[in-house]
């Protein structure tokens, strides 16, 4: 008998290393979107995990150009901190064609500057997987995630014949212009992943903490991400916020909003 | 303050029996819901000319409000007093199984829902079979919709009576049977006034009284390899210890090949305890870690994905199962399985597919179908059936193509599991029983016959699993060449490869009868070794050939024949100082060479030109046996796996 125990956090933290190890052995060619929220650090900090220090594969920042200059200053310095192999990625020339939050609804920029970025990205690198760090309870289309979600050439998420996944084996191939989305966070919540920045001291962007009463509880492109009427400025203060909250994570984030299912057409687009 | 594990249910049962309706419920008495959201379906209903439903709350999706069908898994978490839970919503749809088993293979526990109107029906029948085969053994049965019986006793027990007896020929036992009205919330949060008859546990009491299941720690240690990293200078044997413990200096036995080694550290990053971390403004008190000088950081247990060295540097790779020495597990390449099946085309006898069991992978066949069983009503037919349709639960004799690890099912589940892959998708799961323990020094007879069709090498290669190669020792007299190559050859012929050593035995004696040791025969002999083994490399074999080879245009030519012939060549050099062999001189040979019987003896008046860029050296000086075949296996391996199979 032994006198180890391990927490609901251990048990996150062992599934999502496990997640990332099949993903690195089945696949030739990975990227990690990463957009510096909380979320991508935490997922960079497993990988770390995962491989003993070191991220073995590229990651991806999709820069929209609407990006918050101090989201900007923590990529250069989590670059160097972490060793990263960066590639940014800007869809120039919807920019060139005017795409903008100035003259365009959000849906649509999001998914020029975001999505086709990202598919734009995908066809230069031929990645045939990608490492996400959404979780379940964001939004309930991400509640029906698989760890393992096989893309089509065109981007589109076949929710309703999705593969069967069980006693840890996982889709593992990729037809040619095809990729697997690979999610190790997808069981975590919002509080889990606080309580993990605070036990393991993970780098995040100071702007998840209260400045003069707001702070921002998810980061996006700077013209619609809202920040919350908070002074929680320590992680025990913003968990102690959450805990009390009713109002969903991604409220401040204007293009889920945009209209009825905003997100669902989005992710059936390619959203991640 | 540890925070405990939320426990995991799943919602399963026949469709429309009101599974969403219940869970809908459970949120909005638990007070889970988020702020706006009753609200925000009411309004979205009345827009749609419905009536507020709880069920709603689960369908998302457009297209699922549109058929009213719940079609996936969904994950949602509430509190009760007692602990945090976390819903699995699995459909009951027909065409939704896979679904189900996605969703109940996370389980700890279920809530088998029957609709008091329509009673027990097909799939409250095949989702209890398909819980027993998950392995769920906490069970709740839910018998909803009692405001359509008019909340009658005798309609509930006439139901619970029913389902128990399958439940019991299943030997499944529910925990409790609740009649319930999730849309009216009797039984549900609060105990029924109107069902005073019934006063045993509500839905969510009966939940608070469940025990996690057994735990994995106290089984016997199962470690699965995923992956050997070598990032820096460790090499470090990555994977999740499935059950058992494993601590720092245990003598570890890996299957299939049976080799042994102790474990010398379990790796863990970052290392020890970190000072604060600038641009984070996270804790700044202090992280605990376990740390490998602690004697936390001394072992691992079930549920951990860790990363070992090892004292010994044998040859481990992804699917080695690691276990202690007195609780090995199966060494076979031929079992019984129970198997669901949940594709459309039917498994045939005699099909190849792919077999994965915890990290192992390897192509099988299906024997024969001893019997096929109906998941629904239980019923049997042993008719030697050819094929096992959807829905349907065989009896199997399974055959791989090289060894596989296994256990019973009832001894450690997760190795006693194994999903079945056709065209990249899972098609079916099962179960093993029936499997001997055996000691694990009686040899191994592996008489596997399958009847050959193909005769391209492509067509070979995907039998066998292999591509042939040639892989050619070179090196001295006495530097432990054909030691090396026998010793490689029957690690190969373990892992159920086909391979054969040419050596000066069998080629001296009969090919090259007529040649001699002149430099003029010495560059026929080798071109003739080349030629064979191009022809057996071609063949599909992996050859292994022992010969001093001393020139290196011969060597180089060895090479080009084998291109020619489409192989793999593999160049060894087998190092070892000439002191060294000469002093082990196992066939006299030196010595008969330093008294002049033998004349133009390499290393002594004939001359030996090391090879330039060998695709591998292994130094016999320093190395033993065991480690000289692992760095061969370690090239070699995955060299003859890629054959394209995936394309």
């Amino acid at each position: 008998m032994t006198e180890l125990t391990r927490t609901h956090l251990d048990a996150l933290e062992n599934h999502s290393i496990f997640i990332f190890r099949e993903a690195h052995h089945a696949f030739k060619n990975i990227a990690m979107p990463w957009s510096m929220g909380k979320d991508s650090n935490v997922i960079i900090w497993l990988a770390r995990k995962a491989f003993f220090g070191r991220v073995p594969f590229p990651v991806l920042h999709i820069d929209t150009t609407y990006e918050f200059p101090e989201m900007l200053k923590f990529r250069e310095w989590a670059t160097k901190h972490h060793n990263l192999n960066l590639i940014v990625k800007i869809n120039t020339e919807a920019r060139a064609r005017g795409i903008g939050y100035e003259t365009h609804d959000p849906v649509t920029v999001t998914h020029e500057l975001k999505t086709v970025a990202l598919q734009q990205a995908l066809a230069e690198y031929k990645w045939d997987a990608l490492i996400t760090g959404i979780r379940r309870d964001e939004d309930p289309t991400r509640a029906k995630e698989r760890y393992f979600s096989p893309r089509n050439a065109q981007f589109e998420w076949d929710y309703k014949d999705q593969p069967p996944e069980f006693w840890g084996q996982f889709v593992t191939t990729a037809a040619k212009g095809e990729h697997v989305r690979v999610q190790p966070l997808l069981d975590w919540t919002e509080i889990d992943i606080w309580r993990y920045i605070q036990r393991e001291n993970i780098p995040i962007p100071d702007m998840y903490f209260a400045r003069n009463g707001k702070r921002f509880r998810s980061l996006g492109c700077s013209p619609i991400t809202h920040p919350i009427e908070s002074n929680a400025s320590t992680i025990d203060e913003i968990i102690a916020e959450l805990e009390a909250t009713k109002t969903t994570e991604r409220a401040g984030r204007a293009q889920d909003h945009y209209e009825r299912n905003a997100m669902q057409k989005l992710r059936a687009k390619g959203f991640l | 303050m540890q925070e405990a594990l939320p426990l995991k249910i799943v919602f399963v049962g026949h469709v429309d029996h009101g599974k969403s309706t219940l869970i809908g419920r459970i949120l909005y008495d638990t007070g889970s819901l988020p702020e706006g959201k009753i609200e925000e379906i009411t309004k979205a209903c009345a827009a749609e000319g419905l009536e507020f439903e709880f069920a709603f709350l689960l369908d998302a999706l457009l297209e699922e409000q549109k058929q009213n069908v719940t079609i996936d898994t969904t994950e949602i978490a509430f509190r009760t007093a007692r602990r945090s839970y976390a819903i699995i919503d699995a459909p009951g749809h027909k065409e939704f199984l896979k679904n189900m088993i996605t969703g109940a293979s996370r389980a700890d526990a279920a809530i088998l829902v029957i609709g008091a109107d329509e009673g027990v029906r097909e799939q409250s029948r095949r989702h209890g079979y398909l819980l027993r085969m998950l392995g769920i053994k906490n069970l709740i049965v839910v018998v909803n919709k009692m405001d359509l019986v008019d909340y009658s006793e005798k309609r509930f027990r006439e139901i619970e009576q029913e389902y128990r007896k399958f439940l019991q020929e299943l030997r499944l036992n529910a925990l409790t049977f609740i009649p319930a009205s999730a849309k009216q919330g009797e039984n549900v949060a609060r105990a029924s006034m109107k069902m005073k008859w019934y006063c045993a546990a509500s839905v969510l009491e009966a939940l608070d009284l469940l025990e996690a299941q057994k735990h994995d720690v106290d089984l016997p240690l199962r470690f699965c390899v995923q992956d050997v990293y070598r990032f820096d200078g460790r090499r470090i044997i990555a994977g999740r210890i499935e059950t058992g413990t494993l601590r720092v200096g245990d003598e570890l036995i890996f299957s299939p090949a049976n080799k042994s080694s102790a474990v010398a550290t379990i790796e863990r990053w970052p290392h020890g305890i970190r000072s604060e971390v600038e641009g984070s403004r996270g804790a700044s008190s202090t992280v605990m870690q376990r740390d490998s000088s602690t004697s936390l950081g001394m072992t691992a247990i079930a549920g951990d994905s860790v990363g070992i060295t090892l004292i010994e540097q044998i040859f481990v790779e992804r699917g080695y199962v690691a276990s202690h020495q007195h609780e090995t597990p199966i060494e076979t390449n031929r079992f019984h399985a129970d198997l669901f099946w949940i594709a459309r085309e039917p498994l045939r006898v005699g099909d190849f597919y792919e077999l994965r069991l915890a990290m192992q992978q390897i192509k099988c066949q299906t024997v024969s179908i001893e019997q096929v069983m109906d998941s629904a009503t239980l019923k049997i037919k042993s008719d030697q059936r050819e094929q096992l349709e959807r829905n349907e639960i065989g009896r199997l004799s399974i055959q791989t193509r090289g060894p596989l690890v296994i256990d019973n099912h009832d001894r450690i589940p997760s190795l006693g599991r194994f999903v079945i892959i056709d065209d990249g998708q899972i098609r079916g799961g099962g179960t093993i029983f029936g499997g001997v323990y055996t000691d694990r020094t009686v040899a191994k007879s592996k008489n596997i016959f399958w009847i050959e069709e193909k005769i391209t090498s492509r067509e070979r290669a995907m039998r066998t699993g292999h591509r042939g190669a040639v892989v050619w020792l070179t090196g001295l007299s006495g530097a432990g060449k054909s030691t090396i190559a026998q010793s490689l050859e029957r690690d190969l012929f373990h892992r159920g490869l086909h391979t054969y050593v040419l050596d000066g035995d069998n080629i001296r004696h009969g090919l090259n009868s007529n040649l001699g040791f002149s430099p003029e025969d010495r560059v026929e002999n080798i071109r003739r070794v080349s030629e064979v083994a191009k022809l057996m490399a071609d063949a599909g074999t992996v050859v292994i050939t022992a010969f001093i080879s001393p020139y290196r245009m011969d060597r180089r030519r060895a090479r080009e024949i084998a291109l020619e012939g489409n192989a793999e060549f593999i160049e060894v050099f087998v190092d070892a100082p000439l002191e060294v062999c000469e002093a082990r001189d196992p066939k006299n040979l030196y010595k008969k060479a330093r008294a002049g019987e033998i004349r133009e003896f390499t290393g002594i008046d004939a001359p030996y030109e090391a090879p330039d860029d060998p695709e591998i050296v292994v130094r016999t000086d320093q190395q033993t046996v065991d480690e000289s075949v692992a760095t061969i296996l370690e090239q070699l391996l995955p060299r003859v796996r890629d054959y394209g199979a995936d394309d």
